[in-house]
């Protein structure tokens, strides 16, 4: 079916357009790009900043290009001199409510009221300030809310609310007073909120910010008592190099050893590794259940911290379906301790352990319970996000790009295309089923891609074909995708029905990891899907392709654990949850 | 009360409008004014007055507006009342009792006829045209 | 038998709490003691309009008109007027002192109205549908569903030349029709009573007064355009007429003139009231429409129009309760009669809430084409104290001023707007010279900014910033800058602001600048001003030569700002003043003044 086309005039440009576009979209058709502040690519117009206003002739009101659609013959000016005029006194408003605090604040150069007052050639502030009285909540261990810089463009509410259906944002009060907070003005902490950190994914200024412990690693790393390792996500290789002017997408793995190593660390390590290893444990958890007690089924998995915070507070229900194994960061913390510190004859408190994640809910994970401090002591020292170590690696004087290939320690480094993949939607339902075909059938797949798991839809189904037994998955990724997934296992449940899929793969951020909190400002889909493709490449041009074919996963089982599952993997790489309230107050 | 039908509606319309006119003053052109002073009251105006509301309430009569006055002079013969139609001589009528009142309402009012032997005055015959 | 006097007492809202309900009760009650309850019948309705001269109470057909009755003075009106026919005359209306009463007809208040909308208050009793259907009630229902199409009604609406009366001015008939159009599995009509405006009562007297108008002119709608569901959007705090909505409704209801099969048709239309809770921002359409929803009720923008997409997305007729009031009257007296009335592009009447410096304050409704002067001296009866005109301000905190030179202006919509106001839903205000220009707007931005709700950056920001510096004039702080800044901000706020409320925030300072630009310069540049409003900018002091030491400012002054003693000259110490004015009052020789 094809699209209808329009024709529409943009100041005196004719532009074909499908019916239905922006006017805003449209003009980008003829080279024009209309100022927006609170416009969003994800998420449906707010209409709030006023930037965007254009003139259509015949309409004596002007409207906004981000809300309103092209309509056929249409003639739209959206650049004059009296259109500059009242967008740079709107600009000028915003300033005038907004700190001037840019030299100090942690969105220096990277924030979109910076850039349109840039652009703008704002020379004068003509309007008194008049700021909001607000205090900062810093209640979370992970997000920072400071509403005197918030400009009140509704993005982080329509995330939280919509994309996300967390609901730990609302608009609170009214007229000038009105600010972003949760419901009754409480503190974040005491709120729904499970730290994904979309909202400061997509906040265009500093009101929302990832809490920045750099000092932390720096201690660590400065403290000479202190043998300071690293481990990085999947998701982190294929965006940190948008931080040096890197397309996104471009696989930066191996230098980004090498920047680790020249920061000091002394071990490297990649949570590639103990994806693999997660799924040995998940594994072969998951061929148990399906064999030997199906009524146990489905099971859910259990990475992803956002998902296992939402699901204790939303879907207390369904906790005995979590899969107990932990999550990879957790599970290579646990054995840095444990495994690598007894290899290297060192004390376990020695250990400075430091994790760089595409996710800011992760600050949140390494505190969790006491399942987390498995070998003794808390297993994750401190968590810093991707934006964080770029900030490091800049203010360290590193020139990441002339940096030569480096190399992580194989010991707990090492990994198979099973584990990179983790890093998007439907990695790790993919890397799964390959070690579960082979923990069922003893075969390996003769094609190891499964396409049907892959893509940005908010829910991927399929069915898995293990040499007759029918396998069936769903993936969702985005919260608000959940209660799809969730309400249809649990109307089957309650009416005795056979349930829709055995094992179900939940992400909490759109696009999974790579899409995460604490990646590199700007997401898109069109960044998403190039980030998602790096991830693919490096699964592609990996030696091993499954998490059971790494061989230092063998080893690991060889020399330490046993077997998957074994009473030393329960006490190190699996954890419990519990039903937390939805507001502590 | 039941739901009304089209018919039943315009059926309570037509009985309400004759109970709810006499607050719209605005269509009256007639008047019948009654002596309510105390020498008429005392002669027994009350029900001279509640005996005209009831005749022009029978003949469905609502443009006639029935007002109270003061003593209008002649208190030999109240109670008095002075009616006012439109293209008629304005009279005063004295010894008005109930029965009077309703005759004047059929004869005066309705039928625009005069009821020569009831009445105490009338403009001069040199100035009405007859 | 039939009633021989009818008293008719004002029910409205304000003749209410001047305890016109205690009143009624009392006369019900003397009534029956004297053993008149067959004879007098006591109507409680609607508002008179006269409000300047409540509580009201109209005798008929006896025709007495008496205002500001109290409840000791029921017993007299019964016994004097009721039983012994002598109206008691101290209470009948008289223009002033020195002139009697007058008859109704006479009363220069009412001369030049023309009450259309208002054709049923102070007339029937609002709380009884049987008195509704006896003054043409629901004759139009019964031709808008036996005898007439939907396009025939839109017809008459068109030639009718009906504009909306919330204060845009949209012609009904194409708002209807454009809803009309629109296929859809279901759509809504939507009253919007959520009357805001400081100071404008039309809506709210005419839902006590007369509910059924716009009921039965919703479910006039419902059948034009294919809906049967209503929503009235009423604000929580007309509780009056909510209760008097919600009986009509059941009223209604209950003779099959609301609900299921209408008059045996096979049209069916139900209404829902719906509460606001507080936000004036909830009288702007799209903001309405999200509160019923449930949503915040914040404006979303437009396009898409409520007719295209409205309530829960579907296509939704929304006017004005004045508005709604015109429809059942159109139908049954014709277009061609209303469009007789009014200007050429403003037909029919305006209810205007006239307040301020002016004799005769109430609830006006004239036909459009009256000039101010008319409304203000001959309803009006004239500036209050026979000070000076300055200005009128019309439209609420959306309209502008309309000084002197265009009094004789014949008030419709393009005229107003052409002047720089608009007409908005009927506030009319009336200054004098006593009143300060800046003071005035100070007041309209303080309630834009506090009703504001906040989602757009150019009202959010920009509202805030024109109070402060319209304060900052006030308190002597003004600059040049400040003149340049209102205006740029106002450029920002009427062309980027996502809804009317922030739309028109900044009309009353433009049209302020417009006309009494001096105002603001001295205020700004002699720091003075003359109207005596802005506290910080007068000073009192005391007169040298008139002083003779008496002491009874000194005594009066509650901040001991007064320095002096007996027979000596005082002196005001102005760090400690804070101009309350009580000396001036205090001084018997005329020797503190006030500049």
């Amino acid at each position: 079916m094809t699209e209808k086309m329009i024709k529409v005039k943009i100041n005196g440009i004719e532009v074909e357009v499908p019916e239905g576009t922006s006017i805003l979209d449209a003009a980008k058709q003829a080279c024009i790009k209309i100022p927006t502040l609170c416009y969003h690519e994800d998420l449906l117009p707010t209409a709030s900043c006023g930037l965007c206003i254009v003139k259509i002739k015949g309409m004596n009101k002007k409207v906004r290009a981000c809300a309103t659609n092209a309509e056929a013959g249409m003639e739209i000016t959206t650049h004059d001199a009296e259109l500059y005029n009242i967008r740079k006194i709107v600009l000028e408003l915003i300033l005038s409510n907004h700190p001037n605090e840019c030299l100090t604040c942690q969105r220096n150069g990277k924030c979109e009221l910076q850039t349109l007052a840039k652009e703008f050639g704002i020379r004068e502030q003509n309007f008194a300030p008049q700021l909001k009285q607000k205090a900062i909540d810093s209640s979370t261990t992970s997000l920072i809310l400071d509403r005197q810089k918030c400009i009140s463009c509704g993005r982080c509410v329509q995330v939280c609310q919509d994309m996300q259906d967390v609901w730990a944002l609302e608009f609170i009060g009214r007229g000038f007073d009105m600010n972003i907070a949760p419901a009754g003005d409480l503190q974040l902490n005491d709120s729904p909120c499970v730290k994904c950190g979309q909202c400061s994914a997509h906040c265009p200024v500093g009101a929302i910010v990832e809490k920045d412990e750099v000092d932390k690693v720096w201690d660590g790393l400065h403290d000479e008592t202190k043998h300071a390792v690293v481990q990085f996500a999947p998701a982190v290789r294929v965006a940190f190099g948008e931080g040096f002017d890197y397309e996104s997408g471009e696989i930066v793995t191996n230098k980004i050893y090498t920047l680790l190593r020249q920061l000091g660390f002394k071990a490297v390590f990649d949570t590639n590794f103990s994806a693999d290893l997660t799924i040995m444990e998940e594994g072969a958890e998951f061929v148990d259940k399906f064999l030997n007690n199906p009524a146990s089924l489905p099971l859910i998995t259990s990475c992803c911290p956002s998902w296992v915070d939402y699901l204790e507070k939303y879907y207390p229900c369904m906790i005995e379906n979590f899969s107990t194994a932990k999550s990879p960061q957790q599970m290579l913390s646990a054995l840095a301790k444990t495994y690598y510190a007894e290899k290297n004859g060192l004390d376990p408190k020695d250990i400075f352990m430091v994790s760089v994640m595409p996710c800011t809910a992760k600050k949140y994970e390494i505190s969790r319970d006491e399942n987390m401090s498995a070998s003794g002591i808390q297993d994750t020292d401190v968590v810093i996000t991707t934006r964080e170590l770029v900030r490091m690696t800049k203010s360290a004087g590193v020139i990441f790009d002339h940096l030569k290939e480096g190399k992580a320690d194989s010991l707990l480094g090492e990994y198979s295309g099973a584990g990179t993949i983790f890093g998007v939607t439907g990695g790790v339902m993919e890397a799964a089923i390959r070690s579960a075909y082979y923990l069922i059938t003893k075969e390996d797949l003769a094609d190891v891609d499964i396409k049907p798991v892959r893509g940005l839809k908010g829910v991927k189904e399929a069915e898995i074909d293990i040499k007759g037994t029918k396998v069936r998955v769903a993936v969702a990724h985005g919260l608000s995708n959940v209660k799809k997934v969730m309400n249809k296992v649990k109307k089957a449940k309650e009416n005795g029905e056979e349930i829709p899929w055995h094992f179900i793969e939940v992400m909490a951020c759109p696009g999974g990891c790579i899409g995460g909190g604490g990646q590199p400002y700007g997401v898109t889909n069109t960044i998403r899907k190039k980030r998602t493709e790096g991830i693919y490449n490096d699964d592609k041009k990996s030696k091993a392709r499954c998490s059971h074919h790494n061989p230092m996963v063998q080893k690991v089982y060889e020399e330490f654990l046993d077997h998957p599952n074994s009473h030393k993997a329960h006490e190190l790489l699996h954890t419990s949850y519990t039903h937390r309230p939805v507001y502590l107050k | 009360m039941s739901k009304l039908t089209l018919d039943d509606l315009r059926k309570l319309r037509g009985e309400k409008v004759q109970e709810y006119s006499r607050r719209n003053n605005e269509q009256d052109n007639s008047s019948i004014i009654i002596g309510m002073g105390t020498c008429g009251i005392a002669a027994g105006a009350k029900d001279t007055l509640n005996s005209f509301v009831e005749a022009l309430d029978e003949h469905g009569l609502t443009n006639v507006k029935v007002k109270q006055t003061g003593c209008m002079g002649a208190c030999n013969v109240e109670p008095t009342v002075e009616i006012i139609v439109p293209g008629m001589p304005t009279i005063v009528y004295g010894n008005v009792n109930k029965d009077i009142a309703k005759k004047i309402v059929l004869k005066h009012i309705i039928g625009k006829e005069l009821l020569d032997d009831h009445i105490q005055d009338k403009p001069a015959m040199d100035i009405i045209d007859n | 038998m039939a009633y021989n006097t009818f008293v008719l007492i004002c029910g409205g809202t304000a003749c209410e709490s001047s305890k016109s309900d205690e009143m009624y009760k009392l006369l019900q009650k003397e009534i029956f003691d004297n053993n008149l309850k067959n004879e007098v019948q006591i109507v409680k309705t609607g508002c008179f309009g006269f409000c300047e001269q409540g509580p009201i109470i109209k005798i008929l057909p006896s025709e007495t008109f008496y205002v500001k009755v109290t409840p000791a003075d029921i017993k007299e009106i019964v016994q004097e007027h009721l039983i012994k026919g002598r109206p008691v005359h101290r209470l009948e209306y008289k223009p002033s002192e020195d002139q009697g009463r007058v008859k109704i007809e006479d009363i220069e208040f009412y001369q030049k109205q023309f009450r259309i909308v208002l054709r049923n208050c102070g007339i029937i009793d609002p709380e009884n549908i049987n008195e509704y259907i006896a003054r043409e009630g629901y004759v139009a229902l019964e031709k808008a569903i036996f005898e007439m199409s939907p396009e025939d009604i839109i017809n008459e609406l068109k030639i009718s030349g009906l504009r909306g009366r919330g204060g845009a001015g949209f012609p009904t008939w194409l708002k209807w029709n454009l809803t009309k159009q629109e296929n859809a599995d279901q759509k809504y009509v939507v009253c919007n009573a959520d009357e805001g405006d400081p100071g404008a009562y039309m809506d709210r007297s005419t839902l006590e007064g007369d509910p059924h108008s716009v009921l039965e002119a919703m479910t006039i709608c419902g059948k034009t355009i294919g809906a049967n569901k209503g929503f009235i959007y009423i604000r929580a705090e007309y509780p009056l007429a909510i209760t008097r909505l919600e009986i009509a409704i059941n009223q209604a209801k209950e003779l099959g003139l609301l609900g299921d099969n209408i008059l045996g048709s096979e049209f069916s239309f139900d209404i829902e009231i719906r509460l606001g809770a507080g936000a004036f921002v909830c009288g702007e359409e799209t903001a309405l429409l999200r509160s019923i929803e449930g949503s915040r009720g914040m404006p979303t923008p437009r396009p898409p129009f409520p007719s295209v997409k409205g309530l829960w997305d579907k296509p939704t007729c929304i006017n004005n309760v004045e508005t709604w009031a015109n429809i059942p009257v159109i139908l049954t007296k014709g277009a061609e009669w209303f469009n007789k009335i009014g200007t050429d592009n403003s037909k029919g009447t305006k209810v205007f809430a006239l307040t301020g410096k002016i004799n005769n304050s109430g609830l006006i409704e004239v036909p459009m084409g009256t000039t101010l002067r008319e409304i203000i001296y001959d309803i009006g009866g004239g500036i209050k104290d026979d000070k000076k005109f300055k200005a009128a301000q019309s439209g609420g905190p959306s309209g502008g001023v309309i000084p002197e030179q265009y009094l004789d202006t014949p008030i419709d919509y393009n005229n107003l707007v052409a002047i720089g106001s608009m007409m908005g839903s009927g506030g009319l205000i009336v200054m004098d010279e006593d009143d300060c220009i800046v003071d005035i707007v100070k007041f309209y931005l303080q309630f834009t900014v506090d009703e504001s709700c906040g989602k757009c950056a150019p009202c959010r920001i920009g509202g805030k910033q024109l109070l402060s510096i319209l304060e900052d004039i006030s308190c002597g702080r003004g600059t040049e800058q400040s003149i340049k800044n209102l205006k740029d901000i106002s450029i920002a706020m009427n062309n980027a602001s996502l809804c009317g409320l922030g739309q028109t925030a900044s009309n009353p300072v433009m049209s302020t600048l417009k006309y009494f630009e001096k105002e603001y310069r001295e205020h700004i540049e002699q720091k003075k001003c003359s109207s005596g409003k802005c506290k910080s900018l007068m000073t009192f002091t005391i007169v040298a030569d008139k002083c003779i030491g008496c002491t009874a400012c000194a005594r009066k002054c509650p901040v001991n700002a007064i320095i002096g003693t007996v027979k000596q000259v005082h002196i005001i110490d102005q760090s400690k003043c804070i101009k309350c004015g009580a000396c001036v009052t205090a001084c018997k020789f005329d020797a503190v003044i006030k500049g």
